[in-house]
C-alpha cells in the first residue's frame, strides 16, 4: 500500500503444548507506516512480535524482517529493529545514561559516538535532566520513555513496542504517542505497535490489524475495518423526536441512503450508508415534530471491538 | 592481461571480506568483554558479595591466627625444632592446623567457599528476568549465550581474583610472622590448593546459575542451593554412615578380599559428595604425609619408604577427585547453558 514490506509474516503459526498461540498468520507491513496490532490479553501480540525478533521461534511458516530470516539470523534482524518490551526494565543501580551507554556497547558502537547520540536522544525524550540519576529511581512513564531512548540507540529501521502506553498517564501517553508519531515522520521509522488500548491506536496507526485468539481477524485502517465488519450499515444515528408519527417514519426510510429505522417510541435508529444527518434533522423538523436530540453514532475500534470481544475478558483487561 | 587484473580484483575482493569478517569478530570479542566488565562491576559492587568476601576475609585472618600462634609456639620450643620444620612441611600446616579454638583454614574454605559460589550464582539469570531486562537484553545484537557465559566467566573471574589474593596474602603473612619461607614445592602445593578451591566454587557457582535458570524466584533458587549444599556437608555423611554400618558388619565378612570391596564401595559412596572430593584433595596436597586414600593392607604398605610423597605424586592421588569436580561442574554449567538457550524469553 505504502511501499516495500519491511515485515513479512507468512502463515506462522506457534503452538505451545495444548493451544496454538499464533495460528496461520499472515502479514505485510510497509516501510514508514504505523502498524496497530489490536487484540485482548493473551491473543498471542507479544508471542507473533518474538517472532519477528527471532527470540522465539515459528512451529511453521517464515518471517522476513527487512529481507533477512529473523528465524535462521536473528542477529542480522537485531541489529536493525529495536524493540521495546511491555513493562521494560534497567539494571536499577546505573544510571540512566549508563544504560544507554551500555545498549550502545552491546552494538558495537564506540564510546564517543554513544555518548553524544544518547545525549541527543535522553534530549528528545525530555530525560536530560535525569540523565544522571539512577533507573531505579525514575517513574514508570520516565522508564518508559528511556525505553524508547534505548530502544533508538542503535539507529533502528524499525521499532517494535509492545504495550507502550501501559501504566502511563494520560498526559503522558498524548505526549509518548506525539513522540511516535514524529519519529515516524520525520525519521521515517516503521512502528509497530501493540496495544489492547483502542483509543490510541486508532489515533496514531495508519493500519490496524485485530488480533483475537491467535488468529488476524481483520485488518485495514479504521474506516475501512468498520467498513469491513458492519458491511453497509456504516452509520447508526440516533434520534429522539416528540411527536413521532408513521408519516414520518416512513420520509425517512424514503431517504436514498437510509436502510432501516428502528423505533422504540420517540427514540429512532436510522442506519444508513452515507452520513445523512442533516437530512433527517431537516425532515424531522419540516414534519412539524420537535427534535430534541441527533446524534451520529461512530463506528471507532470501540464498536468493533465490542462486537469481537463482548463477553470476553475484555473487562478485566482495560 | 585481463587475467592478471581479474586476479588482483579477485585477491582485493577477498581481503577486504576477510578484514569484514576479522572486524566483526573483534566487535563481537569486544561486546562479550563489556557484558563481563560489566557483570564484574556489578559483582564487586553489590553488597552481597562485599559482605561474603569481608566475612571471608575476617575468618582467615582468624585462622591464620591460631595457626601461627600454635606453630610458634612449637619453634620457640628449641633450635631444633627449626630444623625438622623444614622438613615436616610446616608451611603447608599454615592451612592445615588449628589450636581448637578456631577451625583450620582449609575447613572455613570448605565451608565458607560454597556460600560464595551460591551468593555469586543464584540470581544470574531469574534477576534479569524479574527485573525485565533480559528480554532488552536479548532484544539486542547479541548472541543468546553471551548472557549466560559473560555471567559465568565473570563471576569465576572474581573467584580467581580473590582466591590468589587471599592465598597470596597468606602465604606473605606467614612469612613474616613465622620466619620460615615456603621451599618451592611448597609454594607449587598451595598454588594446587587454591586452583582446587576455584574449581570447587566453581561447582557451586554453576549450582547456583542452574537453579537461577530453573527458578523464576531467586528466594527459591537460593534456598535450593543451599538445600543441596547442606545435604552435601551434613546429611550425606550421615546417611551413608548409616547405610555402610550394615554394609561393614564384620558377621557379614568373610574374606580380606570382601572387606576392601566393601570398604571401597563405602569410600565411593562419599565420594559422590563434592564436598568429600574436595575435602580429600585438599588434606592431600597440603599433607604430603597422605599416602593414600582408600584402604591399605600391610602388605602394600610392607617396604614402602615411610616419607611425604612428591608433588606430583599426591596429584596423581587426586587427580580422579580433581576431574570429578570439574566434571561435575561442567555439567552443571552445559544443563544450565542448554535450558537457558530452550527457556523461552518473555517476562511474565
Amino acid at each position: 500500500m505504502l511501499g516495500e514490506p519491511i515485515i513479512a509474516l507468512e502463515n506462522i503459526s506457534k503452538r505451545y503444548d495444548q493451544h496454538d498461540a499464533v495460528n496461520q498468520l499472515s502479514l505485510t507491513i510497509s516501510k514508514g507506516e504505523i502498524f496497530g496490532l489490536l487484540g485482548p490479553n493473551g491473543a498471542g501480540k507479544t508471542t507473533t512480535i518474538l517472532m519477528m525478533l527471532g527470540l522465539s521461534e515459528p512451529t511453521s511458516g517464515s518471517v522476513r524482517v527487512c529481507g533477512i530470516d529473523s528465524t535462521h539470523n536473528p542477529i542480522e534482524v537485531k541489529r536493525r529493529v529495536g524493540y521495546l518490551p511491555d513493562d521494560v526494565g534497567f539494571y536499577q543501580h546505573m544510571t540512566g545514561m549508563e544504560n544507554l551507554l551500555y545498549t550502545a556497547v552491546l552494538n558495537g558502537i564506540s564510546r564517543k559516538d554513544a555518548e553524544q547520540r544518547a545525549y541527543e536522544l535522553l534530549g528528545k525524550v525530555n530525560l536530560l535532566e535525569a540523565a544522571h540519576k539512577k533507573a531505579g529511581k525514575y517513574s514508570r512513564g520516565m522508564r518508559q520513555r528511556l525505553g524508547l531512548a534505548d530502544v533508538l540507540m542503535k539507529n533502528p529501521d524499525v521499532i517494535i513496542l509492545d504495550e507502550p502506553t501501559l501504566g502511563i498517564d494520560p498526559e503522558g501517553v498524548r505526549d509518548f504517542l506525539a513522540l511516535i508519531k514524529e519519529l515516524n515522520e520525520k525519521e521515517k521509522l516503521t512502528v509497530l505497535l501493540s496495544s489492547h488500548h483502542l483509543h490510541q491506536v486508532q489515533q496514531i496507526c495508519d493500519r490496524v490489524g485485530i488480533f483475537v485468539d491467535g488468529k488476524l481477524l481483520a485488518l485495514g485502517n479504521v474506516a475501512s475495518l468498520a467498513k469491513q465488519l458492519f458491511l453497509e450499515d456504516t452509520f447508526v444515528i440516533h434520534v429522539s423526536a416528540s411527536p413521532v408519527s408513521k408519516e414520518l417514519v416512513d420520509k425517512l426510510r424514503s431517504i436514498p441512503a437510509v436502510h432501516q429505522v428502528d423505533r422504540v417510541d420517540n427514540e429512532l435508529d436510522i442506519y444508513c450508508d452515507q452520513d445523512v444527518t442533516a437530512t433527517i434533522s431537516k425532515i424531522v423538523v419540516e414534519s412539524g415534530s420537535s427534535l430534541f436530540y441527533i446524534s451520529r453514532k461512530d463506528f471507532g475500534l470501540d464498536e468493533i471491538y465490542h462486537r469481537y470481544f463482548e463477553g470476553r475478558e475484555l473487562n478485566g483487561s482495560r | 592481461m585481463d587475467l592478471a587484473k581479474w586476479k588482483n580484483k579477485w585477491k582485493e575482493n577477498l581481503h577486504s571480506i576477510k578484514k569484514q569478517e576479522m572486524n566483526k569478530e573483534k566487535i563481537a570479542k569486544g561486546v562479550f568483554f563489556a557484558i563481563v566488565r560489566k557483570e564484574f562491576t556489578d559483582y564487586i559492587t553489590s553488597w552481597r558479595i562485599i559482605i561474603l568476601l569481608f566475612l571471608i576475609l575476617l575468618t582467615c585472618v582468624g585462622s591464620l591466627y591460631t595457626a601461627i600462634t600454635s606453630i610458634q609456639d612449637a619453634i620457640d620450643a628449641s633450635d631444633e625444632a627449626k630444623a625438622i620444620a623444614r622438613d615436616s612441611y610446616l608451611f603447608l600446616q599454615l592451612f592445615t592446623i588449628s589450636d581448637g579454638t578456631l577451625p583450620s583454614f582449609i575447613t572455613f574454605v570448605g565451608f565458607l567457599g560454597p556460600l560464595l559460589g551460591i551468593a555469586l550464582g543464584f540470581d544470574a539469570i531469574n534477576s534479569e528476568r524479574n527485573k525485565g531486562t533480559l528480554s532488552r537484553l536479548m532484544a539486542q545484537p547479541i548472541p543468546r549465550d553471551y548472557v549466560i557465559n559473560g555471567k559465568f566467566v565473570s563471576a569465576l573471574l572474581l573467584n580467581i581474583v580473590m582466591f590468589l589474593s587471599l592465598g597470596l596474602l597468606v602465604m606473605a603473612f606467614g612469612i613474616i610472622l613465622l620466619g620460615v619461607p615456603p621451599t618451592f614445592e611448597e609454594f607449587a602445593r598451595i598454588i594446587c590448593f587454591l586452583f582446587l578451591c576455584i574449581a570447587y566454587i566453581a561447582f557451586w557457582l554453576n549450582l547456583g546459575i542452574l537453579f537461577s535458570v530453573c527458578f523464576r524466584q531467586a528466594a527459591t533458587s537460593a534456598l535450593s542451593s543451599i538445600a543441596v549444599w547442606l545435604f552435601f556437608s551434613v546429611f550425606y555423611s550421615m546417611i551413608i554412615d548409616l547405610i555402610s554400618k550394615s554394609i561393614l558388619n564384620p558377621e557379614a565378612m568373610t574374606s580380606v578380599e570382601q572387606a576392601i570391596s566393601r570398604q571401597g564401595f563405602v569410600l565411593n559412596l562419599y565420594r559422590l559428595s563434592p564436598n568429600y572430593l574436595f575435602s580429600e584433595s585438599t588434606t592431600t596436597l597440603l599433607s604430603p604425609t597422605v599416602r593414600s586414600l582408600g584402604p591399605l593392607t600391610t602388605e602394600q604398605t610392607a617396604g614402602a619408604v615411610v616419607s611425604p610423597l612428591p608433588l606430583d605424586q599426591s596429584i596423581l592421588l587426586i587427580w580422579p577427585q580433581l576431574t570429578g569436580v570439574i566434571a561435575a561442574t561442567l555439567i552443571c554449567f552445559a544443563i544450565a547453558y542448554l535450558l537457558f538457550m530452550k527457556q523461552e524469553i518473555r517476562s511474565n
